[in-house]
């Protein structure tokens, strides 16, 4: 027999939907009231909202900034509400979702990153979720925070600091030694290498976002002045419709918007895993370990 | 002033579509030979389909890193140079009367 939901149930429930829907409908708000009319045919950058005086420099709130936090509000409804209601006994459908989505990513960091790494699993999640919602923000018509190179060096940055951070678990001495192979002259071509990282790690997921929104506008400026060749003898207003205009990008945007923005949250998500993974040499630092034990054991 | 501004202008644009052009070949070319190594691959073991996509599909992004750098500076060179280099232009021609 099935158990009767209770009322506290299904409020929290609203609750979250609203947590997933609110912030898109303030994005879109934001977008009608506060952007200068056009026809949709222009490339610019984020909008800026407000500047904030800063001691070193003034600090731009874009529209990118705000987007992401209004993606980061909507991936978080998204959780709560799949997660919301688990049982052992009757799974719901939300939580067989939720189960597939938390086995795939603990398959997929667990394959590539390797036993001692299978913590990461939420990080690398995280990264693809927001990655991948921020990509498909322009299916709501609002600005991706993923076209804008601010926010993609972010997570950039973040996580060329793990990198860091690992091969230094790997040890001090290793470290900078790694800097002087395979001989002594190389060394300025290695640190420049280590800079490369997060910046081809930056430039590939916004360069591929931006360039699919730069194509989409030129073929939809093209589409429009080849309306007004071909359809322009039509009476009055029916003249000024671009018929044209009508579906084609629609089509290319399947390609350049959901399938280009899911890829490449995948593959900066990939890169994560293998520079993380590739940083830390787990088999020695293991041995490490147990020797030191062996010492401490030894000592007492 | 205005032949120097339509100069810049100019040389911004076809600087663009040189760095586009130069710069799409290479990852065109090895995109091709990944792809035609991963079917041959498939025509070899139909059943190692799915490793070989993915692992094709990583390699194909990150072979087109290098055109992506040029993409960058072609944006670079539309959007963004014109008005840095006008503004300099202008600002010089401003210091070259003072003198």
């Amino acid at each position: 027999m099935k158990k009767e939901k209770d009322l506290r149930f299904r409020v929290l429930d609203i609750v979250y939907i609203l947590m997933m829907i609110l912030p898109l409908v303030c994005g879109m708000v934001l977008n009608i009231l506060l952007k200068p009319a056009s026809e949709g045919i222009e490339i610019t950058g984020a909008m800026i909202y407000f500047t904030l005086p800063m001691p070193i420099q003034p600090l731009q709130i874009t529209e990118a900034q705000v987007n992401s936090v209004f993606v980061i509000i909507t991936v978080l409804g998204l959780c709560l509400y799949l997660t919301h209601g688990l049982s052992v006994r009757e799974p719901s459908k939300r939580q067989h979702l939720a189960e597939w989505i938390v086995e795939k990513t603990k398959g997929l960091v667990d394959g590539s990153m390797g036993e001692f790494f299978s913590g990461y699993a939420p990080f690398i999640g995280a990264i693809l979720a927001i990655s991948a919602f921020s990509s498909l923000l322009t299916l709501v018509g609002l600005y991706p925070p993923t076209s804008d190179i601010n926010i993609v060096a972010g997570w950039a940055i973040l996580v060329f600091i793990l990198i860091t951070y690992y091969k230094l678990k790997g040890g001090l001495l290793g470290y900078l030694k790694g800097f002087t192979e395979p001989i002594f002259v190389m060394t300025p071509l290695n640190i420049l290498g280590e800079v490369a990282t997060p910046v081809s790690m930056a430039f590939r997921h916004y360069g591929n976002v931006l360039s699919g929104s730069v194509i989409a506008v030129l073929i939809s400026f093209a589409l429009q002045n080849l309306s007004s060749l071909v359809l322009g003898w039509l009476p009055g207003i029916l003249g000024d419709i671009p018929f044209l205009r009508v579906g084609l990008p629609a089509i290319l945007s399947v390609y350049f918007d959901i399938f280009s923005g899911c890829m490449q949250a995948y593959i900066f998500a990939m890169l994560t895993m293998l520079n993380i993974s590739g940083a830390f040499p787990a088999d020695e630092y293991e041995e490490r370990m147990r020797r030191k034990k062996a010492k401490l054991a030894a000592g007492k | 002033m205005e032949l120097a501004i339509g100069l810049i202008l100019a040389a911004c644009a076809l600087g663009a579509g040189i760095c586009m052009g130069i710069g799409a070949i290479g990852p065109g070319v090895g995109e091709g030979t990944a792809v035609s190594k991963a079917c041959e691959a498939i025509g070899r073991q139909p059943e190692s389909k799915g490793a070989v996509t993915s692992t094709m599909i990583m390699g194909c992004a990150i072979a087109e890193t290098t055109g992506i750098y040029s993409l960058v500076i072609a944006i670079l060179l539309i959007f963004v140079a014109p008005n840095t280099m006008v503004g300099i232009l202008k600002s010089a021609m401003e210091w070259a009367k003072t003198l």
